[in-house]
């Protein structure tokens, strides 16, 4: 288990990068941005490893837009650093920052045809036309756009808009690639082709891509780093399998996921208490009597017979979701979300384990009793609150 | 909602009548006129003596170039700037440019010849100083900044809106890929910005070229332009067939100008062009 001792995500960044002596190419120092009176960035520290798969994850409005955009250099931040290579680039023009940018509406010159848009910034560095030539022609090869040289810009599907805008970025050789929601305006499917195919690229190019989204299930699947964010402030940092499974507070724990977040007691190392009763978990170093929140995922909850269960809840409701069945149980007045494979009828008693390995604790944060229970959950909510996000975005 | 044919019809068939009446029939009109004699009789003579007026045309056309490339060099950054500002500050430009409009053309030219005169304001002002008069009245210079100065606002407009509409996204892109400021202009702005010229082009050049109450005020007697001499037919010589003639041939110069400006956009169909 990890050290509950009170550490910053940047301190712990610092610390398992001195650990693995990977290269820093780009280091965020105290970032700062307001827009008016609103805080957008709240001193922001980061590292960003050379060649890795960095995202930045959080629900819009949490200033992870910006900080892509500070970093790009079309945005100033109020204060603090960007340091690349070593160098602080804070007040470089964007022209001259070695960082390219997909942008989320791709930004596709609408006067040039595909040779062009992608040739812009090999032009900008006036390169032989041989060169360009050749360098559009192999950038293409890399997205499948081979013989899209002359067409039109309005000609082309969105799908391959988005596929000429990686093109043209690439073409200039960025040693780290910024990727602003570039799959947002894409159809699920052909999303989650382009998912593939852009890890595939980065992975090739061997260059750092800092991606930008608000979808879990994209950062957890494309990255070696995710960095939560929330109200201009970073939440975790850490692979997608650490976030996933330890969630740092209440936010990260609902954000990622579905979880069931609890009020409880750790009244000795191992030991919590919640919904009346004490469980073994795997967690120590807290205060005894400490409060804290406890996150069970609905995936790690065992359904027993009733008389074998170390707690019991009636279910109120049950919806077949394919793969498994999701359960509102009501424990104690609080609605659990659980998952199961086999079907028990609403208003059943069952009774429920938890193994010391589903049980996470989290020290109290600001964030503490503001999600977990599932009373007025609904798929309609869910959904409304994804199309207002795209929306803003 | 789908309306049908006869219906669409129907609702637009009140504006056709009032184009016929007062497009159509005058054009006709005017071809008819150009092709008789003053006794009724058909005859080409009206045509046929155009070229006489060669000098005049050409100098139309001259003044009239000259008004709108200097009204394009000081609208674009003029509309460039006002895309840029603050929503506040371009409703204060805007209004700005429009003020003027509410005005007269024959009131805006009296007071520029009221300022321009050889006793007029400027002058004036510069006799107090005890500097040398200078004579502004009656020269090109005078034609050209009536005519700059009255049309300039259908240079701006036409830029302006293009410029207000481009999306800054492309510019960061094009920052992004290296850009300076410098490449942002020739390369994203101003290709982008084309259909506006050409838009606003047109509509400074016409008014421009056919104008005869510009050049008459500040240009003086001796200083006729196209629009003088077709009024001048009309009104003292009582030549009609040869005005008719000259409007003819003004009339096809002015669409050759807005098919050559055509051609530089492209078939765009976007942003900025009113005509």
């Amino acid at each position: 288990m990890e050290d509950r001792t009170v550490t910053t995500p940047a301190d712990a960044r610092t610390a398992a990068l001195n650990e693995s002596g990977e290269r820093t190419v780009i280091e965020l120092r105290n970032i700062n941005k307001k827009f008016g009176d609103e805080v957008v960035l709240n001193n922001l520290n980061l590292k960003i490893k050379d060649k890795e798969f960095i995202t930045f994850l959080g629900p819009s409005g949490c200033g992870k837009t910006t900080m892509l955009r500070i970093i790009a250099g079309f945005l100033e931040a109020d204060s603090g650093q960007v340091i690349f290579e070593g160098k602080d680039i804070s007040d470089l023009p964007p022209h001259k920052r070695q960082v390219n940018t997909i942008f989320q509406r791709y930004q596709l010159f609408p006067h040039l045809n595909v040779y062009e848009n992608v040739a812009f910034g090999l032009r900008n560095r006036r390169m032989k036309e041989k060169d360009i030539s050749q360098k559009v022609e192999e950038m293409l090869d890399l997205v499948n756009l081979r013989g899209f040289q002359r067409r039109d810009i309005a000609s082309l599907s969105g799908g391959q808009q988005q596929r000429v805008a990686i093109a043209r970025a690439l073409a200039v050789d960025p040693q780290v690639l910024l990727l602003d929601e570039p799959l947002a305006a894409l159809d699920l499917k052909l999303r989650k082709d382009m998912q593939v195919e852009l890890k595939n690229i980065q992975k090739r190019l061997g260059i750092t891509f800092v991606f930008v989204t608000h979808d879990q299930q994209e950062a957890l699947s494309m990255s070696d780093t995710v960095v939560v964010m929330n109200e201009g402030e970073i939440q975790q940092i850490g692979s997608p399998e650490d976030i996933y499974n330890e969630p740092k507070n209440a936010f990260v724990a609902d954000f990622i996921g579905e979880s069931n977040i609890l009020d409880g007691v750790m009244l000795d190392d191992f030991k919590a208490k919640f919904s009346g009763a004490v469980f073994q978990c795997l967690d120590k170093g807290f205060a005894v009597n400490e409060s804290v929140d406890i996150v069970i995922r609905p995936e790690d909850v065992d359904v027993v017979p009733v008389e074998q269960g170390e707690i019991t809840g009636v279910i109120t409701s049950n919806t077949f979701k394919g793969i498994h069945f999701e359960m509102i149980v009501d424990i104690q007045n609080f609605k659990w979300m659980i998952q199961t494979t086999d079907y028990y009828p609403v208003g059943s008693t069952i009774g429920i384990e938890i193994e010391p390995d589903a049980i996470h604790v989290m020290k109290k944060s600001k964030y503490s009793g503001m999600f977990g229970d599932y009373s007025t959950f609904s798929d309609e909510m869910e959904h409304l609150s994804d199309i207002t996000e795209e929306e803003d975005a | 909602m789908k309306q049908s044919p006869l219906a669409r019809r129907m609702v637009t068939a009140p504006y056709m009548v009032w184009a016929a009446i007062f497009i159509v029939v005058p054009l006709i009109f005017v071809v008819y006129y150009s092709l008789i004699d003053a006794d009724g009789v058909f005859t080409l003579e009206n045509i046929k003596s155009i070229p006489a007026y060669r000098g005049i045309m050409l100098n139309s056309i001259w003044l009239g170039f000259a008004a709108t490339l200097i009204s394009l060099v000081i609208a674009y950054p003029l509309a460039y700037i006002m895309a840029r500002a603050s929503k506040n500050v371009q409703r204060t430009m805007m209004m700005l440019v429009m003020l003027p409009m509410w005005m007269n053309l024959l009131i805006r030219t009296y007071s520029l010849m009221i300022l321009l005169q050889d006793t007029g304001i400027i002058n004036g002002v510069l006799g107090r100083l005890h500097l040398p008069a200078v004579h502004m009245i009656n020269t090109r210079f005078a034609v050209i900044l009536g005519m700059v100065y009255n049309y300039i606002p259908y240079m701006i407009l036409p830029l302006y809106s293009i410029m207000a509409k481009m999306d800054h996204g492309l510019v960061e892109a094009a920052q992004d890929l290296g850009a300076n400021k410098l490449a942002v202009i020739r390369k994203i702005i101003f290709p982008l910005s084309l259909p506006g010229v050409a838009s606003g082009f047109t509509m400074v050049f016409v008014p421009s070229v056919s104008t005869f109450y510009i050049s008459k005020k500040l240009g003086g007697s001796t200083f006729a332009l196209i629009g003088d001499l077709i009024e001048m037919q009309f009104k003292s010589a009582n030549n009609y067939n040869l005005g008719a003639a000259l409007s003819l041939v003004l009339m096809v110069l002015i669409l050759i100008s807005i098919a050559i400006m055509n051609r530089f956009t492209g078939d765009d169909d976007d942003g900025g062009v009113l005509i």
